[in-house]
């Protein structure tokens, strides 16, 4: 059996075997899940209506919005221009308006419905009112067609892109993009919680090792670099399959949603807004929390997210813990040693995490791109970009380029941190400098 | 017989110590070796150095009548370090056979050997006990074990004993005894030198990173002889002076006599046979490793070792 493989399956059975592995992967989701539940809750029971004033000159929405009396009001006015309706907006008469000018061609793709509000609107909000709206579009749409021809056919099954902007003028983001920067952030977040988890999990076990002289045992049977890669690839597997199980897990626990708040359903479940033909075809379609819930899940690719997210996870970790490992071989007798040496791993880390918040809302911008690039930030970076979508957010050319960056760069750090735990986990007693893991690294086995 | 180890102007220095400077010698296969030395001597840099740990500055080592070569041979090679450590989280078992597998020994091959030794040295309850439960004691038996238990050509214990009792310690010592029989060659450090009178056949003492001495312990003794005898009387004689020896302590009709340069045993009985005295035994006092140890290494100011530029 290879030497490296029994190191890790140590390292990987002493981690999952102990209980506070348990309790952080049970833990974690259903406290994640809790607060998740809690947001629903208090979203679910803000009763405030949203107004929001419709002139509609083009006639397009005939009275159909109009006696739906719930969350989103829409009351229709005669005789606004848009000035006067940005007036009413500033008196807080209504939250927002939607004004429809004569020429507005529904089967024109440029022709988008235009929601301005008093101030920028919420996730949930946002999703219910461009629900009520498209669903209103699209019976009028069909009411309209008797003969339909193949581009209005298409056109009905596209759903109206609806915009959003603030009164005084601030283009507000769509659903797609805010879900985006949600889940990327979520996303890049997590993976620079978790460089820094397992990465110092890595270094405290060398040091561990070290300190308590089992290392010079080890040593004395395997190679350095066999039981440096046995330890990250153990720690590694501990935190996939923590990974997975949460994946699992948040997944299974959104299932079960439904069945432990039956009573949230109900009080959410909007009334249907389709009558006749629609309603036979989405009867089945329920509207309510879980809705927006799946509606902003919907709109990020989460295949992608997950593949991508795996992906610089494992990259991402196998490139930090080798230089973790490193610093951690350092350490002599007091773990205070290493501090001064993190350093120059853990700048980088948050360096990428800086510019991931940044990408988050610009994915396309030169720094983002950088970032996404650059293999000591590309795990933390390209997952805020990727959470916009490719191409989208990032073509697909990047991403690919971002990947084998990855790889070889993770390699190379491996390599050379290899050099410097070598000679660093069989020192003692030597005051470990810079200039001496220099020397480390260009001296020949 | 052949070497088992030759090290030949071995040199490791370190940014404060020159910790290994400039020594060679060889070990016989099959024999026990002792590695005597003060604190901070270099023997552990010394034993890195053989068991592949460290890479030596210069100088080379041959293992087996070929180049030292750590990758390969360490399989070779058990080795106990002075201060050493185990997983404490571990379980015994688990961690006797991890020790063993990274030494290539298969899971079943491990299983089996252990429970032989386990047998043997009465440690089979503590299979499924964890590591941080045993005493000091306790953990150096398993340590032993896990260290012989690949059947090594060359063992390397460094205090093997301490924190044994008598029992236990007689028990390790035996092992040691029937290892050596069966082919492997151990190199045993340690301060206790009445433990290394006992064990070894061949020494070798450190002092500032060099060999100061080097021979079998009868060897090391003749040569380190005072030529002071202990010799017993019937009766107390009239007169115990003579020039041909000068007396160190003298109990009644017991003398201690260091003979005088010029003169030999002989010349000694014979001033006592001319008085009429009755000899009743007369032996030659050889120093103890002890004595040896502490009259080379007094004095050079290695119990505190200073710190040196090199």
């Amino acid at each position: 059996m290879n030497k490296t493989f029994i190191i890790a399956r140590r390292e990987f059975l002493t981690r999952v075997q102990k209980k506070t592995f348990l309790l952080t992967t049970i833990g974690l989701p259903l406290l994640i899940f809790g607060i998740y539940a809690l947001i629903i809750f208090f979203a679910v029971n803000d009763t405030k209506d949203y107004k929001i004033a419709v002139q509609d000159d083009a006639k397009i929405f005939k009275t159909s919005l109009e006696d739906k009396k719930k969350e989103v009001v829409f009351s229709f006015v005669n005789n606004e221009t848009k000035t006067t309706l940005d007036a009413a907006l500033i008196a807080k008469k209504y939250d927002a308006y939607i004004y429809i000018p004569k020429d507005f061609n529904l089967n024109n793709i440029k022709d988008s419905l235009h929601v301005v509000a008093a101030k920028s609107v919420g996730l949930i909000t946002k999703s219910t009112i461009e629900k009520k709206l498209n669903n209103a579009l699209e019976e009028n749409k069909l009411l309209l067609g008797l003969n339909i021809s193949k581009a209005q056919l298409d056109s009905l099954q596209r759903t109206s892109e609806i915009k959003f902007t603030t009164v005084n003028g601030e283009k507000d983001t769509d659903i797609k993009t805010t879900a985006s920067s949600i889940f990327g952030y979520g996303c890049g977040f997590l993976i620079y919680i978790v460089l820094f988890i397992y990465g110092t999990m890595v270094m405290r076990g060398v040091a561990e090792e070290k300190t308590n002289r089992i290392a010079e045992v080890i040593i004395s049977s395997v190679k350095p670099f066999q039981l440096m890669m046995g330890k990250i690839l153990g720690i590694g597997t501990v935190g996939l399959l923590q990974f997975l199980i949460w994946i699992v897990l948040m997944l299974g626990l959104q299932l079960l949603l439904p069945l432990i708040f039956p009573d949230l359903m109900h009080q959410m479940q909007s009334q249907p807004i389709q009558p006749g033909m629609i309603a036979a075809t989405s009867a089945v379609q329920q509207s309510g929390a879980m809705d927006h819930i799946h509606e902003i899940f919907a709109q990020v690719n989460i295949p992608l997210i997950i593949g991508c997210f795996l992906f610089y996870f494992l990259g991402g970790y196998f490139m930090y813990a080798s230089l973790f490992a490193a610093v951690g071989s350092t350490v002599n007798e007091d773990p205070q040693d290493a501090q001064t040496l993190t350093l120059p791993i853990t700048m980088p880390i948050i360096f990428g995490f800086v510019i991931m918040m940044q990408a988050v809302n610009n994915p396309n911008s030169p720094l983002a791109v950088f970032g996404s690039l650059f293999p000591l930030t590309s795990p933390i970076v390209m997952m805020a970009r990727v959470a916009h979508g490719v191409p989208d957010g990032v073509t697909i050319f990047q991403l690919v380029l971002s990947m084998v960056l990855l790889v070889v760069g993770f390699i190379s750090t491996t390599w050379l941190a290899g050099k410097i735990y070598r000679t660093g986990i069989l020192m003692y007693g030597k005051k470990v400098t810079i200039k001496e893991i220099g020397k480390w690294i260009f001296r020949k086995a | 017989m052949n070497n088992l180890i030759e090290l030949q102007n071995l040199k490791k220095y370190f940014a404060t110590q020159k910790a290994v400077d400039d020594i060679s010698f060889s070990i016989e296969q099959g024999s026990i070796f002792g590695l005597l030395g003060p604190n901070g001597a270099g023997k552990t840099t010394l034993i890195r150095m053989i068991t592949g740990i460290f890479y030596q500055d210069s100088g080379s080592i041959i293992f087996d009548g070929k180049k030292f070569d750590p990758i390969n041979d360490i399989t070779k090679i058990g080795y106990m370090p002075e201060e050493r450590g185990l997983y404490k989280k571990m379980k015994i078992g688990e961690q006797a056979i991890y020790l063993a597998q990274l030494k290539g020994l298969s899971r079943n091959d491990a299983v089996q050997k252990l429970k032989f030794w386990f047998e043997k040295l009465e440690m089979q309850s503590w299979w499924n006990k964890k590591v941080e439960d045993l005493s000091k004691g306790m953990s150096q038996k398993l340590q032993f074990v896990t260290t012989v238990l690949h059947e090594p050509k060359l063992i390397i214990l460094d205090e093997p004993f301490s924190g044994l009792d008598p029992v236990n310690a007689n028990l390790i010592k035996d092992e040691i005894y029937g290892l050596a029989q069966r082919g492997c060659t151990i190199i045993f450090s340690t301060h206790r030198m009445e433990q290394v009178e006992e064990i070894c056949d061949k020494i070798v003492l450190v002092n500032l990173g060099k060999k100061i001495l080097d021979g079998t312990v009868q060897d090391v003794k003749q040569q380190f002889k005072e030529n002071k005898f202990k010799i017993k009387l019937r009766e107390v004689p009239a007169n115990s002076n003579d020039n041909s020896f000068t007396i160190i302590d003298a109990k009644a009709n017991e003398f201690i006599v260091k003979i005088n340069e010029g003169f030999k045993s002989n010349d000694v009985l014979q001033s006592f046979l001319q008085q009429g005295c009755t000899i009743e035994s007369f032996n030659e006092i050889l120093p103890s490793l002890n004595d040896i140890f502490i009259h080379l290494v007094e004095g050079t100011k290695s119990t505190a070792r200073a710190f040196q530029q090199i």
